[in-house]
């Protein structure tokens, strides 16, 4: 059971030895983050570069923790604001960055396949921190690690997602990962927000709110973005908490579920404000396994030898 | 895996952790404010030994920690990535502030897996005192350390291996020097 | 100056048969089996021989985007291709809106005498789809047909004028169907790739609806409507309807889209990127019964060379099209090969209705009395289409690198030789 892969592009081609390495990894760096010395010499020496090009304030923060927990450089590139006004190109600007002889790339950009097209053309690793709308690996890693500590197993659970699935990296990366370790996953939303051609996720698409939850161990509720979705693919945040919103009756339909979500949460519209604050949701544990889940992908990426240097 | 050639019997093994046992217990008698913290994996086996006689002997069981290095090591960098070391994970349920730190590997080489450990375990506070306790002593150190107690001390050349084998993960206890 | 082709196997829409060819100033004096004496022979004993093909739909970037491509170049692959005569679009910089900007391109076409161009003039001016082109004057100055292509025309309105308008002479509007609201951002097909790649997808329908509009308009003016690159089953589906109410509709089919399937953008390779996009394999199989029974007229390649930086950027960014002058005729005897057409039909799809639709008399077979546009096709011949073969300004093919079989060896224009193999 090992990682050799030089970049974490996403988690469609990743195997399930790979998924559970990652996840076993992440799981021994979990304690270092409660030590009083969070600190680790295990990167001293290495470079990581935050490359985003789509601002993400909590996403690069715990990226930034994980990088200096374990003794990395951790720097800071948004590139939106410079190079990319200027019109450089997309790969001009990586093999600006990589020329100063850095080690690893976390990279967020807003079209699907960017972060793959990067780590085709460097030689540094890449790590994929969302990429359009097509996968946000470090997020579904982090989901299963959250899962795994709350209900101690990952096999056999029934796991809901429920929003917008076209739209959506965290859903599309859960969608790989999850069956791969025997997870029972279920999907829903709106029909505007679910994709028409489904068949290649072979997860299970509900009906209704209350098939979705029935039953689950797990449900995890999407970000509604208005400002990005448009205003077409639903009519009002208020008829969208009324069918699709978790709330406390729809809680109870389910196996004593966690709630997770990968934030910022609307409170009131994809999760109504009690079930955000109710025992059972984790969304603070899932923000608490994002450091350890990202150290353990840097630790992976950021150590051993490679070719083409 | 070949068995190579046994240096140490079962019986022999326990004896010399005896031996250890009571001279780590006569230079913690004037303190009592200890703790044992055994190096991932072998050192973890011994330390976990050591306690149970400790307890056994005096009465008293002993805090207990293990430590994994791995993050610590001066050599990832060298490291095929399909060799990594898998981290292991570090449990340390007591404090190691102001306290005296026995630090249990199984065998004593280079030095550098104990550099490794001192520096992981000042991470989790200072101690009073760190001694070093290790079953085998092969040479060949690359930095100066030195173990306070030891098991015995066996001449080796570096295309040797010295095997460890605990009753607890290996099935019986014994230890080998195995050509490579 | 007379040349002579002796063993052609001669290829035509209607028959193939043996004959020897001798050409007399640039015009196919006789088909013969004498050995008649010649200053040029060329022994073409196992070669196909068809007319030159005729490629409808090309972009030749001439004037304004000539890093791309230009008619010297374009006219350079059409000849490597096989191809004597080719239809550029509209879409410059400027807009070919006018007259003077097709005797332009008609005229940097005849002085290199490589390859006819025949242009296609906007439908409207600046491609805006507001006012219509002085399309009486573009014909007069060498416009075959027009159309907007690379956008559609987007009032009902616009099109049901331009439609009248050019019924009056005899002329063709080609229709580049896309509801652009529909296709919103889309890059690639909407189906099971767009699902898994996370790339915005395009409806089928963002095609069919626009076809189902201009078939309409067409029955409502009598005009003639040809639909650009077909790629949809629904699509041959509706121009299938359109023939059987006696309504003037026509279309083509790309290589590209009887040959690809969406499954080749699971790697995002933006050399995969066109639009409409590529579709499923059910679609593919419309387009082969479609070529079959006669819905479909022509193959043509909509060629749209694209530099390298322009396609070496994020895949939502580069722009679409491919390039394809260069491999109609491998893809094309791929379904020669595979028993959906036979090799008269490649003839008829690829020069002689291509020729019927835009009106071009003397153009598309070979016999007595008509200009020697001759293509020489080698379609057992096995190479990797490289950087080397590639005679256009651009690369942008998914074809760059890969493994054909069937290359045209030589090609005549006007009697001429103007493109020889060197594999």
């Amino acid at each position: 059971m090992s990682y050799s892969r030089k970049d974490l592009t996403g988690m469609i081609d990743l195997t399930k030895d790979e998924i559970l390495h990652l996840l076993d990894t992440a799981e021994k760096f979990r304690e270092i983050n409660h030590r009083d010395v969070k600190k680790v010499p295990t990167l001293k020496g290495k470079t990581i570069v935050n490359l985003f090009f789509e601002n993400s304030t909590r996403t690069r923060t715990s990226f930034e923790i994980a990088g200096k927990r374990l003794s990395a450089d951790t720097i800071n590139f948004s590139a939106s604001a410079s190079s990319t006004a200027k019109g450089e190109t997309l790969i001009d600007t990586v093999h600006n960055i990589e020329a100063m002889k850095t080690d690893i790339f976390v990279v967020r950009h807003a079209y699907s396949g960017a972060i793959k097209f990067i780590a085709e053309n460097t030689n540094a690793s890449v790590v994929n921190a969302g990429d359009g709308l097509n996968e946000h690996p470090t997020q579904s890693l982090l989901d299963m690690l959250t899962i795994k500590q709350h209900k101690g197993r990952l096999d056999g659970l029934n796991v809901a997602i429920i929003g917008d699935i076209t739209h959506s990296r965290v859903a599309r990366s859960n969608i790989w990962a999850m069956p791969r370790l025997g997870i029972n996953l279920r999907l829903f939303g709106p029909k505007t927000m679910l994709p028409r051609c489904t068949s290649p996720f072979g997860v299970k698409v509900c009906n209704n709110m209350e098939e979705a939850v029935d039953g689950a161990d797990v449900i995890m509720t999407l970000r509604i973005q208005r400002e990005r979705q448009g205003k077409l693919l639903l009519p009002s945040v208020k008829e969208y908490a009324r069918y699709f919103g978790l709330n406390a009756a729809r809680l109870k339909l389910s196996n004593n579920a966690i709630v997770m979500h990968p934030g910022p949460i609307n409170r009131g519209v994809e999760i109504s404000s009690e079930i955000a604050d109710c025992p059972q949701s984790v969304i603070l544990p899932q923000v608490e396994s994002g450091v350890a889940v990202r150290m353990a992908v840097l630790y992976t990426l950021g150590t051993g030898q490679r070719g083409g240097e | 895996m070949s068995h190579g050639k046994e240096i140490l019997s079962c019986e022999e093994m326990a004896g010399m952790i005896t031996r250890m046992v009571f001279q780590i217990l006569e230079s913690v008698r004037s303190s009592g404010n200890f703790g044992i913290v055994g190096i991932k994996s072998g050192g973890a086996v011994l330390a976990r030994r050591i306690a149970d006689e400790i307890a056994k002997h005096s009465g008293k069981s002993p805090d207990v920690g293990y430590l994994d290095i791995t993050l610590y090591r001066d050599d990832l960098a060298q490291t095929q990535i399909a060799d990594f070391p898998l981290v292991q994970g570090t449990e340390i349920g007591f404090d190691v502030a102001g306290r005296h730190i026995i630090l249990v590997d199984d065998v004593v080489f280079t030095g550098r897996t104990v550099r490794a450990a001192l520096d992981a375990l000042t991470d989790f506070g200072r101690p009073s005192k760190i001694s070093l306790a290790a079953l085998i002593d092969r040479g060949h150190r690359e930095l100066p350390v030195q173990p306070d107690y030891v098991g015995k001390s066996v001449p080796t050349s570096l295309s040797e291996c010295v095997q460890v084998n605990f009753r607890e993960t290996a099935g019986a206890d014994s230890v080998c020097i195995i050509k490579k | 100056m007379k040349t002579l082709l002796t063993n052609c196997k001669i290829v035509n829409y209607d028959k193939t048969i043996t004959k020897n060819i001798l050409i007399e100033d640039g015009i196919i004096k006789s088909l013969t089996d004498d050995t008649p004496t010649a200053d040029k022979t060329y022994d073409l004993k196992g070669k196909m021989v068809l007319p030159g093909l005729i490629d409808m739909h090309v972009h030749f970037r001439d004037p304004g985007l000539e890093y791309k491509e230009d008619i010297i170049s374009g006219s350079y692959a059409a000849a490597a291709g096989g191809v004597t005569a080719v239809c550029p679009m509209a879409n410059t910089k400027p807009v070919n809106d006018n007259a003077f900007i097709t005797k332009y391109m008609v005229d940097k076409g005849k002085e290199l005498g490589v390859c006819d161009i025949l242009p296609v003039g906007a439908v409207s001016k600046g491609m805006h789809s507001e006012e219509l082109t002085e399309m009486g004057e573009m014909f007069a100055a060498g416009a075959c047909a027009f159309s907007d292509d690379g956008k559609p025309v987007l009032g009902s309105d616009v099109m049901r004028r331009a439609l009248e308008y050019v019924s009056g002479f005899g002329g063709m509007i080609l229709s580049h169907s896309e509801d652009k609201q529909l296709a919103g951002e889309g890059v690639i097909h909407e189906g099971e790739v767009s699902a898994i790649t996370g790339l915005r997808g395009i409806p089928s329908e963002t095609e069919e609806i626009m076809i189902a509009r201009d078939i309409l308009l067409a029955k409502l003016t009598g005009g003639h409507v040809h639909i650009c690159h077909i790629s949809t089953r629904d699509a041959v589906d509706l121009v299938r309807w359109g023939k059987a109410k006696g309504i003037k509709v026509t279309c083509e089919v790309t290589p590209h889209h009887f040959t690809l399937t969406e499954k080749e953008l699971l790697g995002y390779d933006t050399n995969c990127k066109m639009n409409p996009p590529l579709r499923t394999a059910d679609d593919v199989l419309a387009m082969k019964e479609g070529l079959k029974d006669g819905t479909i007229d022509c193959i043509a390649t909509d060629h749209a060379p694209h530099a390298r930086d322009e396609k070496f950027q994020e895949f939502d960014l580069a722009p679409f099209g491919i390039t394809g002058l260069q491999t109609m005729v491998p893809l094309t005897l791929n379904l020669v090969r595979e028993g959906v057409i036979n090799e008269n039909d490649f003839a008829r799809l690829c020069s002689y209705a291509p020729a019927q639709l835009l009106r071009q008399k003397g153009r598309g077979v070979i016999e007595e009395g008509v200009m020697a546009d001759i293509a020489v096709i080698d379609p057992d011949k096995e190479y990797v289409f490289d950087a080397k073969l590639n005679k256009s300004k651009s690369t942008n093919s998914p074809f760059m690198g890969k493994t054909l079989k069937g290359l045209c060896v030589l090609t005549f224009k006007n009697g001429k030789e103007v493109y020889k193999a060197d594999i």
